[in-house]
C-alpha cells in the first residue's frame, strides 16, 4: 500500500462519515459544518484523480462561497435567539423505500455496467489546457453563464438597494 | 526536495512526512516566537517604552515563558458552549493558515508542492481559516464572540474580492498560477521585479510601473483586512467587543489563535513578495555564483525571501500602533468604492497591454 493508497483512504472516510453526520444530526450548525469537511473530502478525492483544478475549485466554491453564506443564514436561528427549528424524523416507511429502490437500481447499473477501463495517462497540468477549451471550444457556454452570474448580480444590487422616499 | 528526503530516509511515506512538517518545524515556529517579542518591541519603542525587559537580555526569552505559562493554563469550555465544535474550531484555523505555506516557494529547492494551481489554492484555502473564525464565534455563545465573528467573516468576504483582482491582473500578466514560474519571471535584478514592471522593456515598462504600484498597494491594504490586523481589526476591537472571535478561549487555544495570526500575518507577506518582490530572488544577483558555490544559492534565496517577508511583517506591525481602527461603515467603502474600482480598473488596462 502506497502513499496514495493511504490518502485515498483517508479522504474517503472523511466524505463519508462528515456525510452521514450531515444527514444524521439534528444540530443544524454541525450539519453545516460536516457539509464542509464533505466538500473537503471530495476535493480531496478530485486532486488524487489528477483534477486539481477541479479540486481547488470545489473548495473555493463550496467553502469559501456557498457554505459561508448558508452560515450567515443559519447562524441567527438558532440558539443565540433561542427559535427553535423543527428538527424529526418523518416518512419512515416512503422514505426507506425511496432509498431502498434508489440504492438496488444503482448497485445493479454499478455492477452490470461494462465498464471502460482505459490505461490513462494524467497530465501534469490541467489549468492552462481547461482554460483553452473554455475560451475556444465552450466559449458559448461560458459566456452564457457570464451573462448569469452578472443577471444575479444585478437583481443582488437592486434588492440592496434602498429605495429614496 | 523529496527524492532527496527519499534518498536519504529511504522510505516515501516518511519522506513526504518530513517534507510536509520541515517548514513548519524549521521556519514557522521559531519565526511565530520572534514575531510575538518583536510585535511587543515594536509596540514599546513606538510609545517610547522598554516592552519585556526581565526575562533573558532585553526580554528575548519573554514569548518562551508566556508559551510555559499557556500550556499550564487551565483549559475552560464554558458551560454553554457546543463542545465539539468549540474544540474544533482552533484546530481549523491552525491548519489552515499553515496549509497556506505548502504552495509558496522558498528557494527553488525547498517548495512544499509546485502545483500549477498554486495562487487560487492558497486563496480558497484561506477560506477554511473564516470558517473556522464562524465555527469559533458561535460555538462560543457568546455575543461579543459572535458579533466579532460576524464581522470579521463580512469582512474577509469582502476583502477577497479586491485581492483576487490583484492576484488575477498579476495572473494575466505573468501568465501563470503556479508561483514558483511567476518568481522565475522576476530573476536578476531588482528592476525586474513585478512591482517595477516585471522583465517587460521598454514603453511596456514606463506604462506598467505605476499600475503595479497601485496594485502593490491595493493588495497589501486588502491582505491586511484579510488577516484582521489594525487599522482593519473591528473584528476584535478590545473596546468594543472585549477581545472578538477567541474572547472564551483560554491557553493553549488561544496560544494556537494567536499563532496561526501570526502565521498568517507572514504568509500574506510572502505571498505578496513572491508576486511583486521578486520572490525568492535576490535584488543584486548570488553570492554563491561570484564564488562559485552552488550549494550557497538555495540559502541565499531562502535568505532574501524571509528577509522580504519579514520586512512586510515589520511593516505591518508599525502600522498596526501608528494608525486607529477603522469604522464599520468606513471599512465597507474603502473596499468597495474605492479597492474595488481601482483594482478593477487596473485589470482592465493591465489586460489591454498583455493583448497588445
Amino acid at each position: 500500500m502506497g502513499i496514495y493508497d493511504i490518502i485515498f483512504y483517508l479522504f474517503a472516510a472523511i466524505t463519508i462519515v462528515s456525510a452521514a453526520i450531515v444527514v444524521n444530526t439534528k444540530n443544524i450548525i454541525h450539519s453545516a459544518f460536516s457539509l464542509l469537511l464533505t466538500f473537503f473530502g471530495v476535493s480531496g478525492l478530485y486532486a488524487l484523480l489528477g483534477a486539481d483544478f477541479l479540486a481547488i475549485v470545489q473548495i473555493m466554491v463550496y467553502v469559501g462561497g456557498i457554505l459561508i453564506l448558508l452560515l450567515f443564514g443559519v447562524m441567527l436561528t438558532n440558539k443565540i435567539t433561542n427559535v427553535d427549528i423543527k428538527t424529526g424524523v418523518l416518512n419512515v416507511i416512503p422514505a426507506i423505500l425511496g432509498l431502498g429502490i434508489f440504492g438496488a437500481v444503482l448497485i445493479f447499473i454499478v455492477t452490470s455496467t461494462n465498464w471502460h477501463v482505459e490505461k490513462l495517462v494524467i497530465p501534469k497540468t490541467t489549468t492552462s489546457m481547461l482554460g483553452n477549451l473554455l475560451l475556444t471550444d465552450y466559449v458559448l457556454v461560458f459566456e452564457l453563464l457570464a451573462i448569469l452570474l452578472l443577471i444575479a448580480l444585478i437583481g443582488a444590487a437592486s434588492i440592496a438597494r434602498r429605495d429614496k422616499e | 526536495m523529496y527524492e532527496f528526503l527519499e534518498n536519504i530516509v529511504g522510505n516515501q511515506i516518511i519522506a513526504y512526512f518530513i517534507a510536509a512538517a520541515l517548514p513548519l518545524f524549521l521556519f514557522i515556529l521559531p519565526y511565530a516566537l520572534i514575531a510575538v517579542l518583536a510585535e511587543r518591541k515594536v509596540s514599546a519603542h513606538m510609545q517610547d517604552r522598554l516592552g519585556p525587559m526581565r526575562v533573558g537580555f532585553h526580554g528575548i526569552l519573554q514569548t518562551i515563558a508566556d508559551i510555559l505559562k499557556l500550556i499550564q493554563k487551565e483549559d475552560i469550555i464554558p458551560s454553554a458552549a457546543d463542545k465539539k465544535l468549540f474544540v474544533t474550531a482552533p484546530y481549523i484555523i491552525f491548519m489552515s493558515s499553515f496549509a497556506v505555506f505548502a504552495a509558496i516557494p522558498f528557494s527553488n529547492f525547498f517548495i512544499g508542492s509546485s502545483i500549477d494551481v498554486g495562487l487560487f489554492y492558497i486563496i480558497a484555502i484561506s477560506g477554511f481559516v473564516v470558517a473556522g473564525i464562524l465555527m469559533g464565534s458561535w460555538a462560543s455563545n457568546n455575543k461579543y464572540s459572535l458579533l466579532g465573528g460576524m464581522r470579521s467573516v463580512a469582512q474577509i468576504i469582502s476583502y477577497e474580492i479586491p485581492t483576487a483582482i490583484v492576484v488575477l491582473t498579476m495572473v494575466m500578466l505573468t501568465g501563470s498560477l503556479n508561483l514558483e514560474t511567476i518568481t522565475n519571471q522576476q530573476t536578476a535584478f531588482f528592476w525586474n521585479w513585478n512591482i517595477f514592471g516585471g522583465a517587460a522593456t521598454g514603453i511596456t515598462k514606463i506604462v506598467l510601473i505605476p499600475l503595479m504600484l497601485a496594485a502593490f498597494i491595493i493588495i497589501f491594504i486588502s491582505m491586511l483586512a484579510e488577516v484582521n490586523r489594525t487599522p482593519f481589526d473591528i473584528a476584535e476591537a478590545e473596546s468594543e467587543l472585549v477581545s472578538g472571535f477567541h474572547t472564551e478561549y483560554t491557553g493553549m487555544r488561544f496560544a494556537m489563535f494567536f499563532l496561526a495570526e501570526y502565521a498568517n500575518m507572514l504568509a500574506v507577506s510572502l505571498i505578496i513578495s513572491a508576486l511583486f518582490l521578486g520572490g525568492y530572488n535576490s535584488p543584486f544577483g548570488y553570492l554563491g555564483n561570484s564564488l562559485g558555490v552552488a550549494w550557497l544559492i538555495p540559502i541565499e534565496q531562502m535568505f532574501w525571501f524571509t528577509f522580504k517577508g519579514i520586512i512586510l511583517v515589520i511593516l505591518q506591525m508599525v502600522l498596526r500602533w501608528t494608525l486607529p481602527r477603522l469604522r464599520v461603515d468606513q471599512l465597507m467603502t474603502v473596499c468597495w468604492k474605492y479597492l474595488i474600482p481601482y483594482s478593477i480598473a487596473i485589470l482592465l488596462i493591465v489586460g489591454f497591454i498583455t493583448v497588445l
